[in-house]
């Protein structure tokens, strides 16, 4: 049960993620949806590459033993520099929206209608 | 001819150095920063050109980053390139190349210019990096690049409350679409140790978990493909963003929806029966399933097209029309695999990427060009425009006439292979398929209609045809047109039967990569 734990979380920022993106109202809370589904696809890439009692992969000072798996840690890295980026603009975009509008909820920021 | 292997990586390096020089360049002059632009493209069209001859005649090329040949096993980037990825290559570069000399004119009274050309370029770049690569988790950094760099492209008249609100909508929808390709390379790559698709096809069992990534994967790609019932962003990004970015629009859309044939044939390709047998396989309960979503964009994509009164907004729901028709022939050809009908219907959905790239690409630009000249998108305003711009009317008629599939032109080409093929699927397939298409002509005829014929309006007295540049890109697409529509069997020949061999093949794209093959 105790290692199944991250797996839990992982599932659980998700789906939590999720149900911002489908039900809230407000901008920011839909950027902060984003912000979680993409927590828990990290949580998700670390947690798979890391062994029982594992160490920080780092070869040249290593006291021995087992190391986790270093490909995923390389993987989270890029996809956190990405999600900043993807963050940043949808920030930006969320000033913007503010800007014209003089609102952040969406049932009223609606132009573009069917 | 023989093309090094290194030209592979420079297709995608060329317009990613172009577009860190172009801010440079745009110092200097705009004029020269327009004729880099062009010339980087061109290069890198011409590039494109000369690798597609060399594969369609000696087979795959790869290339590995960083190292001199490829060791068991794989854990380095390396690109893949076959018919298919080149097929989608010649598109983009097409589409991207007529984008850009089009907006010599039609953007010349907008700021900003250096940041527009940069972010063209790299979507370019993302664009081809994702049909050339052949590792899952360079996909997604791709997917991402083509991501970012459309949004900002579609929000691009921030001045606008509408492109804005489009391009928060694009971003949220193709975060988390991205987002969940990433979970799914992460099951696939926490299953197998793999992140190479070659390597990846090879050892993949179909397990629960497998069938789970094949399901996220197909649902983010196809909602970036924009099929019904995840189209809601498709028509609000075509419609709001500039014309030129509509059309690089289309064939970022196009990308996506490689990705989803690449996962399919090639990713587990494995666990695809070449037999058509009807029993429950994969490829019956997908490709019924795939077929089942064109058919339902078919006929939303066309009613809603036959309500909207803004002409862009239009265009972009008859281009998910058009999407559910590749849909169509490419799922009708998944069910069907191994059949003879099956193939033609493979046949005709990769086709039809290609006509339906040119056709809502020219209307796109035709959009373009009538609110160049008169600052109006909405068609109860238009009218009598067919008086002052004769050369734009007869470039909207290609278009038209294309879009419905009225012979002799290319949309006719490859709708009548999807018709055939999915008449034997099941007729009622290929009945709802014409009638749609049918009303898609009479979507286009009333546009036609209201902004072209009828009386002169005073208010567009003095409307003049649009700039030669302008005209020139047009006419060189409707003659592309023309010319596929004409000889169809010299481009199914030559690009789109080697693309579906390789779609059908993925042994072979495998054995380029795993030692041995299966």
């Amino acid at each position: 049960m105790i290692y199944n734990i991250p797996y839990i979380a992982v599932a659980a920022l998700v789906l939590i993620g999720l149900y911002a993106l489908v039900f809230k109202r407000n901008l920011i809370k839909l950027v902060i949806g984003v912000v979680l589904i993409e927590s828990g696809v990290n949580l998700f890439l670390i947690i798979l590459g890391y062994r029982e009692e594992s160490i920080a992969p780092i070869y040249t000072s290593s006291p021995g033993g087992v190391m986790s798996f270093p490909v995923p840690q390389a993987l989270t890295l890029t996809s956190i520099v990405i999600g900043v980026a993807v963050i940043a603009l949808m920030l930006s975009l969320v000033i913007h929206i503010y800007r014209h509008y003089g609102t952040l909820d969406v049932r009223k920021v609606r132009r573009l209608k069917e | 001819m023989n093309m090094p292997d290194y030209t592979i990586p420079l297709v995608v390096a060329i317009p990613l150095l172009g577009a860190f020089l172009t801010p440079l360049v745009s110092r200097i002059n705009d004029k020269l920063r327009n004729v880099f632009v062009i010339i980087v493209l061109a290069l890198n069209a011409l590039l494109v050109f000369l690798l597609a001859s060399d594969i369609l005649t000696t087979g795959i090329k790869t290339y590995v980053f960083g190292a001199k040949d490829l060791t068991y096993p794989i854990v380095r980037i390396l690109f893949e390139v076959d018919a298919m990825s080149i097929f989608m290559a010649i598109i983009s570069s097409i589409l991207v190349l007529a984008a850009v000399t089009y907006s010599w004119a039609f953007m010349k009274e907008n700021t900003g210019l250096d940041k527009y050309y940069t972010l063209i370029l790299l979507l370019t770049a993302g664009m081809l990096g994702m049909v050339f690569t052949g590792d899952m988790f360079n996909f997604f950094v791709f997917l991402e690049i083509t991501s970012i760099a459309s949004c900002a492209l579609i929000a691009f008249w921030t001045d606008v409350g509408e492109s804005v609100e489009a391009g928060f909508k694009y971003i949220v929808i193709s975060a988390t679409g991205a987002l969940f390709v990433l979970f799914a390379v992460a099951l696939l790559y926490g299953q197998y140790n793999a992140l190479n698709i070659a390597q990846l096809s090879s050892v993949i069992q179909y397990t629960f978990l497998d069938k789970i990534a094949l399901v996220l994967l197909i649902v983010a790609l196809a909602m970036k493909a924009g099929i019904v019932p995840m189209h809601m962003w498709l028509p609000d990004s075509y419609g709001s963003a500039p014309s030129t970015i509509s059309i690089v629009l289309v064939s970022a859309t196009l990308a996506s929806l490689y990705g989803v044939l690449r996962v399919v044939f090639t990713l587990y390709g494995n666990a695809l029966s070449t037999i058509a047998n009807f029993d429950i396989s994969v490829n019956v309960f997908i490709g019924w399933f795939i077929v089942a979503l064109a058919v339902i964009s078919i006929i939303v994509g066309v009613t809603m097209a036959l309500i909207q009164s803004d002409f862009k907004r239009l265009i972009a729901y008859g281009a998910v029309a058009e999407i559910g028709y590749m849909f169509l022939g490419i799922g009708a050809g998944l069910t069907a695999l191994g059949t003879a009908y099956g193939r033609t219907a493979l046949n005709g959905g990769i086709f039809h990427i290609m006509n339906d790239a040119l056709d809502v690409g020219l209307l796109f630009l035709v959009a373009g060009a009538i609110y160049y000249a008169t600052r109006e998108r909405s068609l109860d305003r238009l009218g009598g425009l067919a008086r002052n711009m004769k050369y734009t009317t007869a470039f909207f008629i290609i278009g038209l006439l294309a879009v419905a599939g009225m012979p002799p032109l290319n949309g006719f080409a490859s709708k009548i292979l999807i018709y055939e093929s999915t008449f034997q699927l099941n007729p009622i397939l290929a009945i709802v398929a014409i009638l749609c298409s049918i009303l898609l002509l009479a979507v286009f005829v009333k546009v036609f209609h209201s902004a072209f014929m009828g009386p002169q309006l005073p208010k567009y007295k003095d409307v003049k045809e649009v700039p030669r540049s302008m005209l020139f890109v047009m006419g060189v697409i409707a003659c592309i047109i023309v010319f596929i529509g004409l000889f169809p069997e010299f481009v199914i020949n030559n690009v789109v039967e080697p693309a579906a061999n390789a779609l059908v093949g993925y042994s072979e794209y495998v054995s380029q990569v795993v030692a041995g093959g299966i």
